[in-house]
């Protein structure tokens, strides 16, 4: 990295207003579910990102959705994750919720072995989260337990790997006429 | 949750289908059961408007269950988006939704600006602003028009297709494309805008107004047209927010939620618009949503053009924004940094980003997760119509064929952005 790209961010650092809210969504987290539920505590460009534990997400966004006063009830996005050099931690869910009444977004984030790729499903939760755990499933192999359908849903059905994952990589491996040494990835 | 969403109704319908489709499933006297029919909606029907297909059971003229079946022209642009440097990646972006492609493509590019840090100039913004709304009126053109077809009305759609015409020409004076538009660079725009894109757009705001207005008398208050879309498809607020709605479809149901509003982005705090919403979430409710949504952008681009500012049209990030082509040829660093561009040799920070627009139909949202590499280590793209196309089979199911191709019509599914 350029010690140019390196300053870069600190510039795109949120302003204060952003800060106070996120150390207030903070606070009521640890309130409601204890503070030994979240680790790595980031707000990078001023979304606040917390990580835990795939036994506790369906708890965590089941009361957030519950919850009167932040009322985190709209699911929008989630996908999954794949870092294979973690160890024991290779896959991850990342969810985004957000707050229409009060504007107040958070990330949520969940790491578990590529050998034992079971989650609960948020199906029951949120409608929306049918077709998003299908996808999960079928870029990354993500078994939600108690989905209703969990079937591929982009890929044809009788694939037979989940070709998101890093180990599948995008350019044929044989070919010799294509290195990475300057092209990166 | 829909009739058909277990597995064991998947898989039987399915089978079902396959098995009528090699004539071997007979229908047995005295088997009420069997009298259902199937029939396969798509994948490449003229009223689905993209490669998608519902197997729908049918008893008679009224729907059963259905179950949607997408992914015919998945071209897994997430993972092909992790080889990629961040300016090609505005080309993927283009084909997701491709009836707004200046939307995608922008909102891409604040997406990585966001995370590189670079602060676009107001001109820019401006520029920007402009493009977007002129996309989502295009965007909302071909939804009602089509609406228009499905109902049996074609004038409309004829009619209003030669504004669009004119639109893609101002597209071609900024970006020189038409539909797949690669619009803008990462810290600006890729040009300014031209004394010709100015006329053309001037001449478009006079234009177009007039032919809208004979547009809406005609569907507005149309008995005909009425009969067909008033409490079609209805659903409800608590319905579409947990079905993950956003976009005109969520305002239909009464919800204001619009992302340019809520979370301005490009400047679009500067800009005086109203949010319209619906109250029943029906066809109707999306269709005047939509017509009066066109009304408002038009509002935002004649207030960006007048007060247009000067200055600048891309930001002054050299590390990022490809030097002019002359500069190239004649100046030193001008050709470092292009040559550095080009081949990808500038690292991104590491970080994670979270930015959302507001698309043609909903919240499109990129999340990029970027280690410091050349490329994305990961990016996700919240397509609005892949979440909200869930609830399609809820809403069709219990109305007859007719109606269900109204309501299909009424989402405004684009297939790119959909399978993505």
């Amino acid at each position: 990295m350029t010690p140019e790209s390196a300053a870069a961010p600190e510039v795109a650092v949120a302003e204060d207003p952003i800060k106070v809210q996120n150390a207030r969504v903070l606070a009521l987290l640890h309130q409601l579910f204890g503070e030994d539920t979240f680790t790595d505590v980031e707000e990078q460009y001023g979304l606040l990102s917390v990580t835990t534990t795939r036994e506790r997400i369906h708890g965590v966004i089941a009361g957030l959705q519950q919850d009167q006063e932040i009322k985190l009830n709209f699911l929008t996005t989630m996908c999954g994750i794949n870092y294979p050099e973690n160890e024991g931690k290779e896959l991850g869910m990342i969810y985004h919720l957000h707050s229409l009444t009060q504007n107040i977004r958070l990330r949520l984030k969940i790491f578990f072995p590529v050998a034992d790729p079971v989650v609960p499903t948020l199906s029951n939760l949120y409608a929306a989260a049918n077709w998003m755990e299908r996808e999960a499933y079928d870029f990354y192999g993500v078994i939600f337990t108690g989905h209703p359908n969990l079937i591929r849903i982009l890929n044809v059905e009788d694939m037979d790997y989940h070709p998101m994952r890093k180990q599948y990589p995008l350019e044929d491996g044989t070919r010799e006429d294509k290195t990475d040494l300057f092209f990166g990835r | 949750m829909a009739v058909n969403d277990t597995l064991e109704g998947t898989r039987k319908i399915t089978k079902e289908a396959a098995a009528q489709r090699d004539g071997q499933l007979m229908p047995l006297l005295n088997d009420f059961s069997q009298e259902l029919t199937t029939l396969n909606l798509g994948p490449t029907h003229p009223a689905t408007h993209g490669i998608f297909q519902n197997i729908l059971q049918m008893d008679g003229e009224r729907i059963i269950s259905g179950v949607p079946t997408i992914g015919y022209i998945h071209r897994a642009f997430e993972k092909i988006a992790e080889r990629r440097p961040f300016y090609q990646i505005t080309t993927l972006t283009d084909r997701m939704n491709y009836c707004s492609s200046p939307i995608n493509n922008l909102g891409w590019h604040m997406t990585v600006e966001k995370l590189l840090g670079v602060t676009v100039p107001k001109r820019a913004q401006y520029i920007r602003v402009i493009m977007m709304e002129l996309a989502r009126i295009t965007d909302h053109l071909i939804c009602n028009s089509i609406l228009g077809v499905d109902t049996g009305a074609f004038t409309g759609f004829l009619y209003l297709f030669q504004e669009r015409e004119k639109v893609y020409e101002i597209y071609e004076e900024v970006c020189g494309a038409r539909l797949t538009t690669n619009m803008g660079r990462v810290g600006g725009m890729e040009r300014d805008l031209s004394p010709a894109a100015i006329a053309k757009l001037r001449a478009w705001l006079k234009s177009f107004p007039v032919v809208m207005k004979e547009f809406e008398s005609m569907f507005n208050r149309n008995r005909i047209f009425m009969d067909r879309v008033v409490n079609v498809g209805p659903i409800s607020a608590e319905k579409a927010l947990n079905y993950g709605f956003t976009g005109p479809n969520l305002r239909a149901a009464g919800v204001d939620y619009d992302v340019r509003a809520m979370n301005p982005y490009s400047s679009y705090e500067d800009f005086e618009f109203d949010i319209p919403v619906g109250t029943n979430g029906d066809t109707y409710d999306r269709f005047i949503v939509r017509n009066e949504e066109i009304w408002q952008s038009l509002r935002i681009i004649n207030q960006a053009l007048d007060n247009l500012p000067e200055g600048p049209y891309h930001a002054d990030a050299p590390h990022y924004y490809l030097p002019d082509k002359p500069d190239v040829y004649k100046n030193m660093e001008a050709l470092i940094y292009h040559f550095k561009i080009v081949m990808g040799e500038i690292d991104a920070p590491v970080g994670e980003v979270y930015h959302s627009v507001e698309g043609g139909n909903g919240e499109l949202g990129f999340y990029l997760v970027s280690d410091g590499g050349r490329t994305p280590y990961r990016l996700h793209f919240r397509r609005p119509c892949f979440i909200y196309y869930q609830a399609y089979p809820e809403m069709a199911v219990g109305t007859t064929l007719s109606d269900a191709i109204v309501i299909l019509s009424s989402m405004n599914v684009i297939a790119g952005e959909l399978d993505a």
